[in-house]
């Protein structure tokens, strides 16, 4: 099927509000009788339920944990970008809009990057509506920070904390809905098929995860808002239940794959401790904006590094980008601490880990309160003090958690740390209407590919989520359910109802019935391992190569061996993570193929054989400029491209320097 | 490795809601000081499912701290020993070499024990959908900066509203009282402007929504706050009392 965009004519700045002017609209007593299916209750699902709900739509919730609040978005640490330009330092739709396709490494699409730029400010304005206790100043306005890969302060923030407040302000406009009867929302429900009818999505097959119950829920439209699929490498930022199996359903089912490969490899995460590891933790990106990365000038210098001079430092964002400094994006900054680690210039036990320095900005701040307060002969150690009280005030939970989890003090001496899987900047392609190629079968927030490229900056996934749910999709589905409007809802004793329910069955009866003698995670952990060895931060074609035959061995071994204890009619956590592995693996295989096919290195994909002389990522825009967008038959896959132009930016080689 | 722990853990064992339950004793080995006090849970379920045994069922997400989901009562203390974190962030470090360490899920009859150590929190969700918002439909905002907050208001709003759901204020309270989760999202909205024209309602629709669930009343011993693993503070209840109270003597048609 060839694939179409669906991006409106006309010009770039006028796209969206011309589009949306003229997108065909449902009546409300016919929205009454149109039933939408959201499968996720993160920020992208929780928003598009509740505008949904509130714009008259009959709406069902599914979420796997015991409430929706507990979304993975709840973990999101530093902020949200807006184009308000509140502190006057010369932002604009405009100047956010090409940061972010700049910043993608010019790997995404213009109009729906625009579109993001454009919606970002009325996040914001909903956000505070809704009692969201964002981040203000003495004079009650606004406060922003900076974040990688931009010059202007544009980023919203609540401590350390804005995804759990933005989530929370999100879920308790869902659960209004609830508590008014227009959201039926399912909680320890998990989605386990697509029902596809006609060549629409129908419904979907949940198993209710106390009483193993299989649900058959029809829809007339089912909107996957399920995340990102970090976890293939089992060790990432993301939460322990975070899973690709709805997406990886839907694109068994015929929705295509966009970009597979594109992973963000987040820079300043707590390094891995052990075997015993389970998940890793992120220190919000915030902290690059005062704190110092660097290592020691001399490799395998094991000295305290409060006891390391000036001088014998390396602080080499600094001395290699210039421009941007420790503000360089997230892949740039991830792949320059791999390149000194793998020099011999680690620290720590594992020697896998670079410093993030606080101290050079406490003593700023302190010199600040230190005049504030007229204390004008302050000794070092009173102005260090004051400095810590300024950054703990900003910090503060991250620098608690910091010490839970490594017992040392991040105010006296500096952080560790080392890149980790955070973001899948790849999804299940959409067009501009966030549908799939699949009619009625929409992807929203992390579960699409669409805003970010190749790389996505920071403080712009909450702005995506909250775009795509709360002003995108309530406009886009008009375009199709204006059409559906005489569908009558379909009875789930539907023979399509029946054969997905037997093929949901089925699985769940396989796994329990293999009895072989490994446990679940001891193939997810090697699936993880082969993951970030030849498909992580650096790819090449050979170890690509080897990757996907690995993995194919894990997956026979996996469908021979694995053991799930317990019966599929009760609570069974293994279970459901039996079900979860076995799609990462094959998940696993096509991002090792879309890696392989794209022979030129672009934001978090790093090919080792496309670089510049300086160890650069060098991009090929003749042949490579293309989202990928991949067909699923039986295990084997097809690419289709789908050509990016750029005709409202001049691309360039990306330069932080 | 030196330093590294054998354990002896007597843990809460409940087929299903139904069932009764009982505490069973595990032993654990070479357990290391830097692992988290879940994933020590999970080497215990790696063997059991090994050995052919059931493993334990308990809640888990995000594993730092946010999410709200870990809940695990330990030695008597919801999130064990240590102040001010939750389960998935107490590290094995607080404990030493040959320690028993008994594990309970949360006991309140307004959470149901699904299985094992994980229970049914819906109640909170159901309070929440009662009045814990502002009725704002998207689409409908002002400008953010058009509604000054003064940054001490802001602030105050913020430290009520970084509850986390988790429940151990209930699991703490001999009452099983939800009130410093009910007061922590009624007093975030009304220290702001927005949440000021729904503010009586609010307060009434919610503490009728916490009765309705069976949670008891407030021991006004404080332990909920204490065991609060983001430090909601008991200010929160006082100021909800006093909302309470005034939403209760003027009357309003609703």
């Amino acid at each position: 099927m060839p694939i179409n965009s669906n991006i409106p004519e006309g010009q770039l700045e006028d796209k969206w509000t011309k589009y949306k002017s003229t997108i065909p609209l449902v009546n409300p007593a016919n929205k009454r009788s149109l039933e939408i299916l959201v499968v996720g209750s993160g920020l992208a699902g929780a928003a598009a339920a509740t505008s949904l709900a509130e714009l008259g739509y009959k709406v069902k919730c599914f979420c796997f944990q015991d409430s929706p609040r507990r979304a993975h978005s709840i973990a999101a640490q530093g902020g949200i970008n807006a184009a308000k330009n509140y502190q006057n330092d010369g932002d604009s739709v405009y100047r956010l809009f090409y940061d972010t396709i700049k910043g993608g490494d010019y790997r995404a699409r213009e109009a729906n990057v625009y579109r993001l730029a454009e919606i970002s400010p009325n996040i914001i304005d909903q956000c505070v509506a809704q009692g969201v206790p964002f981040a203000r100043e003495y004079g009650g306005m606004l406060s922003n920070r900076s974040f990688g890969g931009t010059q202007v302060q544009r980023t919203f923030y609540a401590a350390g904390q804005t995804g759990q407040q933005l989530l929370l302000g999100a879920y308790s406009a869902l659960e209004r809905q609830v508590g008014m009867g227009s959201v039926e929302m399912l909680s320890r429900h998990e989605m386990l098929e697509v029902v596809v009818i006609e060549g629409k999505a129908r419904g979907i097959i949940a198993r209710n995860l106390i009483t193993g119950e299989l649900e058959r829920h029809f829809g007339h439209a089912v909107l996957l808002c399920s995340g990102g699929y970090g976890n293939v490498f089992y060790l990432s930022t993301n939460a322990m239940g975070s899973n690709a199996t709805a997406i990886w359903k839907a694109h068994k089912k015929g929705a295509y794959f966009g970009n597979p490969c594109f992973t963000q490899i987040h820079p300043t995460c707590i390094p891995v401790s052990g075997d015993h590891q389970s998940k890793l933790t992120l220190m919000s990106e915030s902290l690059r904006n005062d704190g110092r990365i660097w290592v020691p000038a001399k490799a395998g210098d094991t000295r305290n590094p409060i006891d390391i001079p000036e001088i014998e430092r390396d602080y080499y964002l600094e001395r290699r980008y210039p421009a941007f400094g420790n503000l360089v994006p997230r892949d740039v900054a991830s792949r320059a601490a791999k390149e000194r680690c793998d020099a011999g210039f680690g620290v720590g036990n594992s020697k896998m880990a670079v410093y993030l320095d606080f101290k050079f900005n406490m003593m700023r701040y302190g010199k600040v309160e230190a005049t504030k307060q007229g204390l004008t002969n302050a000794q070092d150690s009173e102005i260090l003090a004051l400095g810590k009280e300024v950054v703990k005030e900003k910090y503060g939970n991250l620098f608690d958690m910091y010490q839970q989890i490594t017992g040392e003090n991040p105010y006296e001496s500096p952080m560790r740390i080392y890149p980790a899987v955070h973001y899948t900047m790849g999804g299940l392609w959409v067009d501009y209407n966030l549908m799939t190629n699949v009619p009625g079968m929409y992807a929203l927030g992390e579960a699409n590919f669409s805003d970010h490229g190749a790389n996505r900056l920071g403080a712009s996934a909450l702005m995506q989520g909250l775009a795509d749910g709360y002003f995108v999709i309530p406009y886009t589905i008009g375009a199709y359910l204006s059409k559906e409007i005489a569908t009558k809802a379909i009875s789930t004793d539907h023979e399509a109802f029946v054969d997905a329910e037997n093929a949901v069955k089925e699985r769940l009866t396989k796994l329990l019935s293999i009895n072989g003698n490994k446990t679940v995670d001891h193939f997810h952990k090697r699936l993880g391992k082969v993951m970030w060895d030849k498909c992580g931060m650096a790819r090449n074609a050979e170890g690509l190569k080897e990757a996907i035959i690995e993995i194919q061995a894990i997956r026979a071994d996996f469908w021979s061996h694995v053991r799930v204890p317990g019966a599929s009619d009760e609570l069974n956590p293994e279970l459901e993570k039996a079900g979860r592995v076995a799609d990462f693996i094959e998940l696993g295989e096509l991002m090792c193929m879309d890696a392989l096919a794209r022979n030129e290195s672009c934001g978090g994909h790093f090919r080792e054989e496309s670089q510049t002389e300086e160890g650069e990522a060098k991009r090929d825009d003749e042949n490579y400029s293309y989202v990928a967008a991949w067909e699923y038959n039986n295990m084997n896959w097809q690419m289709q491209k789908e050509d990016l132009k750029f005709d409202n930016i001049k691309i360039a080689q990306r330069s932080y320097k | 490795m030196s330093g590294n722990m054998n354990l002896t853990l007597k843990i809460w064992r409940q087929k299903n809601t139904k069932t009764k339950g009982t505490l069973v004793d595990y032993k654990v080995k070479d357990i290391s000081p830097d692992m988290s006090f879940l994933e020590m849970f999970d080497v215990l379920n790696e063997d059991l499912i090994t050995k052919g045994d059931d493993p334990i069922a308990f809640d888990h997400d995000c594993r730092e701290g946010i999410c709200g989901m870990c809940s695990m009562h330990i030695n008597g203390r919801p999130h064990g020993p240590k102040d001010a974190i939750t389960t998935c962030q107490l590290h094995m470090r607080s404990f030493s070499d040959g320690d028993t360490i008994v594990v309970e899920p949360w006991r309140a009859n307004a959470f149901p024990i699904i299985k094992d150590l994980t229970v049914d929190r819906g109640a909170f969700d159901r309070i929440i959908g009662a009045g814990g918002f502002i009725s704002v439909n998207t689409g409908n905002a002002q400008d953010g900066n058009t509604l000054p907050i003064a940054k001490h208001d802001a602030d105050a709003a913020f430290a009520a509203a970084a509850c986390i759901g988790c429940g151990a204020c209930v699991a703490a309270c001999k009452n099983a009282s939800a009130m410093l989760f009910v007061s922590a999202k009624v007093n975030q909205l009304a220290h702001l402007p927005q949440g000021q024209p729904e503010r009586m309602k609010r307060v009434k629709a919610m503490v009728a929504q916490m009765d309705k669930e069976g949670f008891g009343a407030c021991t006004n011993t404080g332990a909920c706050s204490a065991e609060c693993p983001k430090e909601i503070s008991l200010v929160n209840i006082a100021a909800m009392n006093r909302d309470y109270l005034k939403a209760n003597l003027i009357s309003l048609e609703d």
